[in-house]
C-alpha cells in the first residue's frame, strides 16, 4: 500500500452533488426537470431585515391590549364593490387541477374563518370553490381555461395574470397524469394529455391593449368588482407603472420565491427577482404616478410569518398573498407522511414533484383515493389558525413599533442585516444611516 | 327596433341597456355611430338582435351569449373573443385575434381576417369568407375554423382537437398540424357551417387540417417544436 500523504479529496464547488445529479438525470431522460414550488436557493429575503421596535424615540403600544387595526380594502379606485378584508393576508391563485377539490374547499373554509379571500387558478372556477369562499378572486389567465361571463360575474374581483413569480415569461404546464375527466372537461381538452398554457394572452399583447382589455372586463361585469393585474417580479417599477396604465385597481407582484404547480427548474431558480427586491420599486412607481394607496399593492412570494407580513407592509405593500405557506398549513410535506415521501424518492419538506399527481397529503393530486385523505373542514381550521397567528404576530410587531394599524408600518421601522438586503429594501444596514441606492430613486 | 346612438350616450349606458334586456324579450337594437369604439356590445346574455352600423374597435361582442350581433363595417382586434353561444357576423374585415378562445356559437367574417384568427378556440366555430393571416388557430383546442380564401403561415401550430378547413392555399402548417382525410362526417359538418355562414362554397372544395397528436406527450425527440 502506498502511504504517501495525500490532500483530502475535494468536491468542486462548481460541480457539486446536486449539479452532477442534474446532469446525469438530463443525460438519461432528455427532459428538463419539472417541479413545483418556488425558488429554493438562499437569496435575500425578509429574514435579512429587522424591526427597530420602540423605546424613547418611539412610543410603543401595549401588546395584545391596545387596538391594532388589520383591515384592508382592495380595489376602491373604480369598483362599485371593493374587496374588504379583515386581515392583510390573502390566498394566492392556485388552480383546480393542480390542487384537489378538497384542497380548494379547505382554502375557502380557512379564508372565510380568517376573513380573507381566495383566488382561482388556471383551471377555472368550480362550484365548490365559489360555494366555500365568501370572497373569491377570479384569475383571467392566458390559457382562458373554463373562462365564461357567468363565472366572471360570480367573482368578487378579477385578477388579470400577466405573469407569475416562479416563471416570469413562461406559461404553465400540467402533465397528463393530472388531467382527469373533470379537469379535461373544464379545459376543453382531451383527458390525459400534457397541457401547455400559453404565456401570452391570446387577444392582448401589450400595455395599450391591456388597458382596453380591462375596459372590456369592466363592461362585462358592470364595473362592480375590482380589477387586479398580477405580474411576476422582473421589472417591478415599469411593470407596476404599466399595470396602472392598464387600469389596475390593484397591482399584484409575485417574487421568485412564489410557487408554481409545475414549471421547469431552470425557470424557478434562475428567472425573476427576489420578492424583497420587488417592493420598493413598485411602491416608487405608485408614488411617482400619484396613486400610492389609491391603487393597492399586493406582494407575494415566500411569505411565511407575521414578521414577513409586517415587513412587506412596512416597505409599502397594502396586503400580502400566500400560496406555498397555505399548502403547508393544510398538511403539505408533513413529516408524519415521511415513509410515503421516502417511497417517492424524497423526504418531507422537499417533496415538489406535484405534477406527478401522487401527493401523499392529498393536496396536489387528482387521485380520488389520495385526495380523500384531506379533510377540508380540518384543513380549513388549520389554515385559519395559521392566518390568525401571522396576523397576531404582525400586530405585536406593529404595536412594538408604536403603530395602531398594520398599514402604519413604514420603512423607517426597518434596518437590514446585509448590504444586499439594504439595497433591495431601501433601508439602512444595521448601525448605519445611509440607504443604499438613495442617490437614485428607482 | 330600439336605436342606441353612441354619439349621444356613453358606452356604459349602451352595454348596461343591452345586458339588462329580459331573457325572453327577443328585442332588436340598432347601434349608431360606433366610431371604432372598444368593448361595444360585450357580455350580452339574451337572444337579442343587435346591429352595429359602422366599424368597431377592440373586443366587439366579447363573451357573447345567445345574442346575434352584426357589424356592418369592419371589426377591430378580438371580435367575439371567448364567445359562448349565439352568432356574430362581421360584414367587413376583422383584425387580429378574431374569435379568440371562443367556446361556442359562430363567428362569421364576410371579409378577411388577419393574424391569430381563431386562436385557442375551445368549441366555437369561426368562418372567414376571405383570407386569414399567420398563426391562426394557434393551440386551437376544439371547434372549427373554416377559411374560404387562403391561410397564412403556421396554421394550426400546436393544435389540439380543432377542425380546420381551408379552400385556398396554406402558406405553411405549424408544429404538429397536418392535412387529414376528409371523411363524410367532416363534409356534413362543414356543409352545415357553410350554410350557417351564408357562404357560397362547396365542402368538396376544402382540405382538412388537424393535429398529428405527436406533441400530446413530451418526447425528447420532439423537442424542436417545444
Amino acid at each position: 500500500m502506498d502511504h504517501t500523504p495525500r490532500t483530502h479529496p475535494v468536491k468542486p464547488w462548481t460541480f457539486d452533488d446536486y449539479i452532477n445529479s442534474y446532469i446525469r438525470r438530463a443525460a438519461a431522460t432528455g427532459v428538463y426537470d419539472i417541479r413545483g414550488g418556488g425558488a429554493k436557493r438562499r437569496i435575500p429575503h425578509f429574514d435579512d431585515l429587522l424591526f427597530l421596535g420602540s423605546a424613547l424615540t418611539r412610543f410603543p403600544f401595549e401588546g395584545a391590549r391596545e387596538a391594532c387595526d388589520t383591515a384592508v380594502t382592495l380595489g376602491s379606485l373604480n369598483a362599485e364593490n371593493p374587496i374588504q378584508l379583515d386581515i392583510p393576508i390573502t390566498i394566492a391563485g392556485m388552480s383546480f387541477g393542480a390542487l384537489s377539490g378538497p384542497a380548494k374547499e379547505a382554502l375557502g373554509r380557512g379564508a372565510n374563518l380568517a376573513g380573507t379571500s381566495t383566488t382561482t387558478g388556471d383551471g377555472g372556477m368550480t362550484p365548490e370553490e365559489r360555494g366555500h369562499s365568501n370572497k373569491l378572486v377570479y384569475q383571467y389567465l392566458p390559457s382562458r381555461y373554463g373562462m365564461n361571463p357567468d363565472d366572471l360575474r360570480k367573482a368578487d374581483a378579477i385578477e388579470i395574470v400577466m405573469g407569475q413569480g416562479a416563471k416570469p415569461g413562461a406559461g404553465g404546464i400540467l402533465l397528463g397524469q393530472k388531467v382527469s375527466d373533470r379537469v379535461a372537461d373544464m379545459r376543453n381538452l382531451p383527458k390525459g394529455i400534457d397541457q401547455r398554457s400559453g404565456v401570452r394572452h391570446p387577444d392582448c399583447s401589450g400595455a395599450d391593449e391591456l388597458e382596453i382589455k380591462t375596459l372590456e372586463l369592466r363592461e362585462i361585469t358592470g364595473w362592480k368588482v375590482p380589477i387586479y393585474i398580477k405580474v411576476g417580479g422582473s421589472r417591478p417599477y415599469y411593470d407596476t407603472a404599466l399595470a396602472v396604465k392598464g387600469g389596475a385597481d390593484v397591482v399584484v407582484i409575485d417574487g421568485m420565491q412564489g410557487g408554481t404547480a409545475a414549471s421547469q427548474e431552470v425557470f424557478i431558480e434562475h428567472v425573476g427577482l427576489p420578492t424583497l427586491a420587488c417592493i420598493r420599486p413598485a411602491v416608487q412607481a405608485l408614488r411617482d404616478l400619484g396613486v400610492y394607496r389609491k391603487v393597492q399593492l399586493v406582494i407575494s412570494g415566500g411569505i411565511r410569518t407575521g414578521a414577513d407580513v409586517a415587513k412587506a407592509l412596512a416597505l409599502g405593500a397594502d396586503c400580502v398573498s400566500i400560496g406555498t405557506a397555505a399548502l403547508i398549513a393544510l398538511g403539505d410535506n408533513n413529516p408524519a407522511l415521511e415513509a410515503e415521501y421516502n417511497e417517492l424518492g424524497t423526504t418531507a419538506g422537499a417533496y415538489d414533484d406535484w405534477h406527478e399527481g401522487q401527493d401523499p397529503a392529498g393536496i396536489l393530486t387528482q387521485d380520488p383515493e389520495l385526495q380523500s385523505r384531506l379533510d377540508p373542514v380540518l384543513g380549513g381550521r388549520r389554515l385559519a389558525n395559521y392566518l390568525r397567528v401571522m396576523t397576531m404576530e404582525a400586530q405585536s410587531i406593529a404595536r412594538a413599533c408604536g403603530k395602531t394599524s398594520l398599514r402604519s408600518l413604514e420603512p423607517e421601522d426597518l434596518v437590514a442585516l446585509t448590504a444586499e438586503a439594504a439595497d433591495m429594501a431601501g433601508v439602512p444596514t444595521v448601525g448605519q444611516s445611509w440607504v443604499p441606492g438613495s442617490a437614485k430613486d428607482l | 327596433m330600439t336605436v342606441l346612438d353612441l354619439s349621444a350616450i356613453k358606452l356604459r349606458e349602451l352595454n348596461a341597456t343591452l345586458q339588462g334586456v329580459e331573457p325572453d324579450s327577443h328585442a332588436a337594437f340598432e347601434v349608431r355611430n360606433p366610431q371604432g369604439g372598444h368593448a361595444i356590445a360585450v357580455g350580452l346574455n339574451a337572444p337579442i338582435d343587435v346591429t352595429i352600423n359602422g366599424s368597431t374597435g377592440y373586443y366587439c361582442a366579447g363573451m357573447n351569449q345567445l345574442a346575434t350581433v352584426r357589424v356592418t363595417g369592419s371589426a377591430g382586434p378580438g371580435v367575439a373573443q371567448n364567445m359562448m353561444s349565439g352568432k356574430v357576423i362581421v360584414d367587413g374585415d376583422a383584425s387580429q385575434y378574431a374569435g379568440a378562445t371562443s367556446r361556442g356559437g359562430i363567428l362569421v367574417i364576410k371579409g378577411n381576417a388577419t393574424s391569430r384568427c381563431a386562436i385557442q378556440i375551445k368549441g366555437g366555430d369561426v368562418v372567414v369568407h376571405g383570407d386569414i393571416g399567420h398563426m391562426s388557430a394557434y393551440m386551437a383546442q376544439s371547434g372549427s375554423l373554416v377559411v374560404l380564401g387562403d391561410a397564412g403561415a403556421d396554421l394550426g401550430d400546436s393544435i389540439y382537437e380543432s377542425h380546420l378547413f381551408v379552400r385556398g392555399s396554406v402558406k405553411s402548417l405549424g408544429a404538429d398540424c397536418v392535412e387529414k382525410e376528409m371523411r363524410p362526417e367532416h363534409v356534413e359538418h362543414l356543409s352545415r357551417l357553410l350554410h350557417e355562414a351564408e357562404a357560397d362554397a362547396k365542402p368538396e372544395e376544402f382540405r382538412r387540417y388537424g393535429s398529428a397528436r405527436t406533441l400530446y406527450h413530451f418526447e425528447v425527440d420532439n423537442a424542436g417544436p417545444y
